[in-house]
C-alpha cells in the first residue's frame, strides 16, 4: 500500500533518506515542546529520588540481596535509571491518544510521511524524555556516593541504551494504545503491565536468587537486558551477565519488530 | 502556427477531466452504513460543499479521501491516484484541515508550520519563504511567534489552512471549518477560504452543516443525508427545483425529509461540542 510504484536503487536511497528526515522531524517536534515546558521534565525526578534515597538505602543497610563485588546502591541505581526510563515510555502511549482525540494525529496520517517513520519519531521523542531520566539519576547517584563510571565512552554507551530502551517500550506503549483507544482504558492496561515488568527484572535484584518459572519470564523481559547492559556500562565493577552485544542486540531487534507491529496498527486510533 | 501551438498547450486538460472522482464509495461500520454508494466528479478549481447535519457522513467521506479510513467497498480518486491503491501518494497532493483541533498548542505556530514544511519536504531554501508568506496570507504574521495556545478559536482555524497549504496540494479538503467560530471570526475564514481559490486555483472540498456557509462558499453542494447523496447540483439550481423564493435549508429540509430531533446522537452532540469549546 505505501510501496512507491518502481524498486531501483535511487527511489531506495530516496526514501531512506526521506524515512530519516520524516523520523528526525517527528523528533523535533517533541524537542520544541520539552523546549517550550521545562519543568514538566524535572517533575520526573521525584520517584527515581525515592527509590534511591530510601528504598536503596535500606536494602544497602540490611545485606540481603546477593550483589558479588558491587555495593547494593552501585547495583541497583543503573535498575531504577531503566525503571524510571520505563515508567515514562510505558505510558508514552497516552500522548498518542489525546494527539488523536485533538485532531494533530489525523493530519500527520494524511501527510505523505511513511506511518513507520511517525512511529520511530514518537518512540525517538520519549528517547529525549528517557535522556533527562539519565541526567537526573547521574546527579543523584553522586549524591548518594554510588562508584560512576565516568569514561566517555561508558557514559555515551549508557545514553544509547536508555535511548534504545526509551524508544522500545513507547513503541509497546503505542501498540497497546493502538488497541485499547480510549484514555481510560488505556490507564488500567499501563498500570497492570509497569510492576510485573519491572519486578520480573533483574532492576534491583539478580535474576539468579528468583524461583526458576520467574527467571524464565525474566528472561524473555527486553528490560532485563536494558537493566544487563546499564549495570555494565554505568558503575565501575559493573558486570555483565549476557554481554553487552547480546544486550543490545535483544533491545535492537525487539524495537524493530515493535517498530513494525505499530506501524501496521497506527492507523488505527483513528 | 507556434502560437496556435502554445495555446493548445496552455489549455487546461484537466477542466474537462474530474480531479476527484467517487463510484459507489461506501463505509459500513458493523451494522452501520455511514456513506452509501456515494458517486460524485468534482473538476478543476471547484469549490465542492457536502452539506448535511452531523451523522449525515460527511466526515466519513472525507477520512476515505484523504486515506485515513478504508473504503469498505466502491472506488475513488484524487488527482487520478486511487485511494487505496496509491494511498502515498494521494497523501502528497492532498491538503486536510481536519474537524478536530490540529495545531499543536504547546509550540508556536512558526513552530507548527516549520514541523509540517519538513514532513512534506519542501526543499530548505524555500522553506523559510514559504511559511512566511502562508503566514502573511492568513494574516497572522505578527503574532508568529505566540503559543498556539494563546491564539482564539479563528486564529488556530486560519494557522491550520496555512499549514494544509503550505505544499501547495491540488486538492484541500476541509472539515467543518468554521464550526464552533463567531460570525466575525467565520466571515474571517470564508474570506481566506475564497483568496486560496482565487491565489492558487485550488479545489476545494468542504464539508459544512451551516447552510448559509455552502451558499457563499461553494460552486456546487451535494446535499447528504443518512449517508446517501439527496441532491447534487449548484445552489440557485437546487433552490430553484423546490420552489420560488427558497433558501438553501428549505432546500435542505426538501431533499433530507430532516425533522429536527431525528438526528445527532450523544456522541456528536459531545463532540462538536468540545471542538467548540476548544476553538471559542
Amino acid at each position: 500500500m505505501d510501496k512507491p510504484p518502481t524498486l531501483g536503487i535511487g527511489n531506495v536511497l530516496t526514501a531512506a533518506y526521506n524515512f530519516t528526515t520524516d523520523t528526525i522531524t517527528i523528533a523535533e517536534l517533541e524537542a520544541r515542546k520539552l523546549h517550550h515546558d521545562f519543568t514538566e521534565l524535572l517533575t520526573r525526578a521525584v520517584q527515581p529520588a525515592l527509590w534511591l534515597l530510601i528504598f536503596g538505602e535500606v536494602l544497602a543497610q540490611i545485606r540481603a540481596i546477593p550483589t558479588g563485588q558491587l555495593p547494593y546502591l552501585d547495583f541497583m541505581t543503573p535498575g531504577i535509571l531503566a525503571q524510571s526510563v520505563l515508567f515514562i515510555a510505558i505510558f508514552y502511549g497516552i500522548a498518542v491518544i489525546w494527539e488523536r482525540d485533538l485532531g494533530i494525529l489525523h493530519k500527520m496520517l494524511a501527510s505523505p510521511a511513511p506511518r513507520s517513520a511517525l512511529v520511530l519519531g514518537k518512540a525517538l521523542s520519549a528517547s529525549e524524555r528517557g535522556l533527562s531520566q539519565a541526567v537526573i539519576i547521574y546527579g543523584l547517584a553522586v549524591l548518594i556516593g554510588v562508584h560512576i563510571n565516568w569514561s566517555i565512552v561508558s557514559v555515551l554507551g549508557v545514553l544509547f541504551v536508555v535511548i534504545l530502551g526509551s524508544a522500545l517500550f513507547s513503541t509497546f506503549s503505542l501498540i497497546i494504545a493502538c488497541l485499547v483507544r480510549t484514555r481510560e482504558r488505556f490507564m488500567g492496561v499501563g498500570q497492570l503491565l509497569t510492576m510485573p515488568l519491572f519486578f520480573a527484572s533483574n532492576a534491583i535484584y539478580p535474576i539468579s536468587i528468583m524461583p526458576f518459572w520467574l527467571q524464565a519470564i525474566s528472561r524473555g523481559n527486553p528490560l532485563t537486558y536494558e537493566v544487563d547492559a546499564l549495570r555494565y556500562l554505568m558503575v565501575i565493577g559493573g558486570t555483565s551477565v549476557y554481554g553487552i552485544l547480546v544486550d543490545i542486540a535483544a533491545l535492537m531487534v525487539s524495537t524493530a519488530i515493535l517498530v513494525l507491529i505499530a506501524a501496521r496498527l497506527y492507523p488505527r486510533v483513528i | 502556427m507556434s502560437r496556435v501551438q502554445t495555446d493548445l498547450v496552455n489549455v487546461p486538460k484537466v477542466e474537462a477531466k474530474s480531479i476527484l472522482e467517487t463510484k459507489s464509495l461506501t463505509k459500513r461500520f458493523k451494522t452501520l452504513v455511514a456513506v452509501d454508494q456515494v458517486s460524485m466528479s468534482i473538476s478543476q478549481g471547484e469549490m465542492f460543499g457536502l452539506v448535511g447535519p452531523n451523522g449525515a457522513g460527511k466526515t466519513t467521506v472525507l477520512k476515505m479521501l484523504t486515506t485515513l479510513l478504508a473504503p469498505t467497498s466502491g472506488d475513488a480518486w484524487v488527482a487520478g491516484y486511487d485511494i487505496v491503491h496509491h494511498s502515498a501518494q494521494v497523501r502528497g497532493v492532498i491538503g486536510y484541515v481536519p474537524q478536530l483541533l490540529s495545531a499543536d498548542g504547546s509550540i508556536t505556530a512558526y513552530e507548527n508550520l516549520l514541523i509540517f514544511a519538513k514532513l512534506y519536504h519542501i526543499p530548505r531554501r524555500e522553506r523559510g519563504k514559504r511559511i512566511h508568506d502562508a503566514l502573511s496570507f492568513m494574516g497572522l504574521d505578527e503574532v508568529s511567534d505566540k503559543m498556539v495556545r494563546e491564539y482564539s478559536g479563528g486564529m488556530i482555524r486560519r494557522l491550520e489552512i496555512a499549514e494544509s497549504m503550505l505544499h501547495r496540494p491540488r486538492v484541500l479538503f476541509l472539515d467543518e471549518p468554521t464550526v464552533g467560530l463567531d460570525p466575525i471570526a467565520r466571515k474571517a475564514v470564508w474570506d481566506h477560504i475564497q483568496r486560496l481559490r482565487s491565489d492558487f486555483g485550488t479545489t476545494i472540498l468542504l464539508t459544512t452543516h451551516y447552510m448559509e456557509e455552502a451558499d457563499e462558499l461553494c460552486d456546487r453542494v451535494a446535499i447528504m443525508h443518512l449517508g446517501k447523496i439527496a441532491a447534487i447540483g449548484t445552489p440557485s439550481d437546487l433552490k430553484a427545483t423546490v420552489g420560488e423564493g427558497a433558501t438553501l435549508d428549505d432546500v435542505f429540509v426538501h431533499y433530507s425529509g430532516y425533522e429536527v430531533d431525528s438526528v445527532g446522537n450523544f456522541r456528536d452532540v459531545s463532540r462538536t461540542r468540545r471542538v467548540a469549546k476548544r476553538l471559542g
